[in-house]
């Protein structure tokens, strides 16, 4: 498990992350969310150790990270980037070794990467003759190459064509049932949304929430319902307890003060006639988060 | 999917692999081998040439014909003698064309006389004429101008190894950075470490480029039957070759260092500009002070005109033997504090994109 414990970064007078606290967990893929500027990048470059952080400690199964540690992390920068020049297989050796893996377990994992991203028959071309969404694919490979058993990856869907970011959800799901965990951050909480285990919501350098994703929709959630009948539904309107929000011929959407408000109303559904659908409204991430980062 | 077995490199092993691909890389460039074949031809084609015109001035042989005691003059290398019989049998090879002069008996205190067809021959007169003995009260070592070909060559092969590779060593550091593969670098391995491999790797081709240079020179002296130049400038050579080490790493510290203040390519003349001055001052001290001992002693003991200055007294024969190795000892303290500075620098400085990053700014981190 990886432990983020009160982390704080200062930039002069003005303070990037606050306290930052909160936990990935093995096996666990944790969507990062939060505006430009909340501090995910800053967060995720001192969980790698290239930044350093003016106080506060990230731990690793509950030891402190040391950079030995951190070469088996795997990272993909907010900002791309490899060598242009360089070919990408040759590349990715170069990268893994850099991570301390040996000559052959370099050459083998990097040709089982280019063969899953399918990008094996560019593998002895540069970098810079790749189209964007291919270099996209080389540089999630320079993350995964040396088999890291923890993986951060800054925005990495952005950029991304639909089905590349099917292939990169595969490879991470694969990441995380090896027991590793997985952090990234998104801009499109609806693939954060669809993907994650766990949420953490950052604004302003503080956590506003982080934990399970259906966790994050109990403690957000409004008791909102929606109803759908076959008659006209305008009798809700009189129901103790009820405040109706939007109405419209037999749907019915309203807030119930408890449980049993809503139940009444069910009720009352029933014995009228038949019932389409009846159920507690789902809020959206998106809606969740507007209002825990205000 | 296969699990790369990890384990955390030492420094030393990431420095390697960094250096291994900055040589790996510049030995695939294309303008990086066509600059070193070109320095290297224009090296021995110098020496040729040198070989060539020495030759032409001092082997040129003149055919004479000559009546009586030829023995003394077979001796002489630069005459080619044919042995006549008579007087007249040395006329008709003179009117024949087939000698250039012909040297028979007659009178006067030399007891020869010269015939010739239609012009004196200067310098075979000047050969049988008896000269003055001449005593220099204060010899130079070494022939003036032949001095001067030495430290320009030193200066230049200084200054083309040094510019090439320290402007080779910045842009490969703003390639990185970039190119922002800076980051996924330093998430393995760290900024002194990255250093490190830049600077062995870059000194590491600077050194096999110099080396190859000073052994074509060595060759091409002796092939060349230069010999007795080698005897004299053999060992400046081999200790040109050994500052050349340690000078080189002092600037690709700092070429590297300065490099990593910016973020562009087009970037990079206005930060290195005051290293480049560092490396050019030397070449035109060299240039126009070759035979100023005073300014050649400072020059060889100023870490960075040293690895030309102090060769080239070497050669010129004004150095004690201690004076390179403290020479030496200076740059070597030089680049360690420049080391220092330079990596704090450089570390402080790969992750800050955009402007231009101060240098006090860098130093305090």
């Amino acid at each position: 498990m990886l432990q983020i414990d009160g982390v704080t970064k200062r930039y002069g007078d003005r303070t990037a992350l606050d306290a930052v606290t909160f936990e990935v967990g093995d096996g666990r893929l944790t969507g990062f969310v939060g505006g430009n500027g909340a501090g995910k990048t800053t967060t995720m470059r001192i969980i790698l150790g290239v930044l350093s952080a003016d106080s506060g400690t990230v731990r690793l199964g509950g030891s402190t990270l040391g950079p030995a540690d951190r070469r088996r992390f795997g990272y993909m920068p907010e900002e791309r980037g490899l060598y242009a020049k360089m070919k990408v297989a040759e590349q990715l050796v170069y990268l893994a070794r850099l991570h301390g893996v040996s000559r052959r377990d370099a050459e083998a994992s990097t040709a089982d990467l280019l063969e899953r991203l399918e990008l094996a028959e560019r593998r002895d071309d540069t970098v810079e003759s790749l189209s964007l969404g291919n270099q996209q694919r080389a540089q999630i490979a320079a993350a995964l190459v040396h088999s890291p058993e923890v993986l951060i990856l800054d925005e990495p869907f952005s950029g991304l064509d639909p089905m590349a970011v099917e292939t990169v959800l595969g490879v991470l799901h694969d990441v995380a049932k090896r027991g590793a965990p997985v952090l990234f951050s998104s801009h499109q909480l609806d693939v954060v949304e669809r993907l994650c285990d766990d949420v953490v919501v950052i604004a302003n350098g503080q956590i506003r929430a982080s934990g399970s994703k259906q966790k994050l929709h109990d403690d957000n959630a409004v008791r909102q319902f929606e109803l759908l009948v076959a008659s006209d539904a305008a009798w809700v309107r009189e129901m103790p307890g009820v405040t109706v929000l939007d109405f419209d011929g037999g749907y019915a959407l309203f807030e119930a003060d408890d449980d049993e408000a809503a139940q009444g109303v069910l009720r009352r559904a029933l014995q009228q006639g038949p019932v389409a659908s009846f159920a507690p409204k789902h809020r959206s991430l998106t809606e969740i988060f507007k209002e825990v980062v205000k | 999917m296969t699990i790369a077995d990890t384990r955390a490199n030492t420094f030393g092993q990431s420095a390697a692999l960094v250096a291994g691909r900055e040589v790996r890389m510049r030995l695939r460039s294309k303008a990086f081998i066509i600059s070193s074949v070109i320095l290297l031809l224009a090296v021995i084609a110098s020496i040729v040439a040198g070989s060539i015109f020495g030759a032409s001035a001092s082997s040129a042989t003149t055919r004479v014909a000559v009546v009586g005691d030829a023995q003394a003059l077979a001796q002489v290398s630069s005459l080619d003698v044919t042995e006549v019989g008579s007087v007249d049998d040395a006329e008709q090879l003179v009117r024949a064309g087939d000698v250039e002069a012909a040297i028979v008996p007659g009178e006067g205190p030399t007891g020869i006389r010269i015939l010739a067809l239609d012009e004196a021959p200067g310098n075979l007169v000047q050969l049988l004429s008896a000269s003055p003995e001449v005593t220099l009260l204060e010899p130079a070592d070494q022939n003036g101008s032949l001095a001067y070909l030495v430290g320009l060559g030193f200066g230049i092969v200084f200054f083309m190894a040094a510019t090439l590779f320290g402007t080779t060593i910045a842009q490969s550091v703003v390639e990185e950075k970039s190119t922002r593969v800076v980051e996924i670098l330093m998430s393995a391995i760290s900024a002194r470490a990255l250093l490190a491999g830049k600077v062995i790797g870059n000194t590491i081709l600077a050194l096999g480029q110099i080396v190859l240079i000073a052994l074509a020179a060595i060759v091409g002296l002796v092939v060349t039957g230069q010999d007795a130049l080698l005897g004299d400038l053999g060992p400046s050579i081999v200790w040109f070759v050994v500052f050349f080490a340690v000078g080189f790493v002092l600037l690709a510290a700092l070429f590297a260092s300065a490099a990593a203040l910016v973020s562009r390519q087009e970037d990079i003349g206005s930060v290195t500009t005051p290293v480049m001055m560092l490396v050019m001052i030397p070449y035109f001290l060299i240039v126009l002070a070759w035979d100023n001992d005073l300014i050649l002693t400072i020059m060889s003991y100023v870490p960075f005109s040293a690895p030309i200055g102090m060769p080239m007294r070497i050669y010129l024969g004004t150095a004690e033997w201690w004076e390179p190795l403290l020479s030496l000892l200076i740059i070597l303290a030089t680049t360690v504090v420049v080391v220092l500075f330079g990596s704090k620098i450089y570390a402080n400085s790969l992750l800050r994109t955009g402007a231009r990053v101060k240098i006090m700014e860098a130093l305090r981190g």
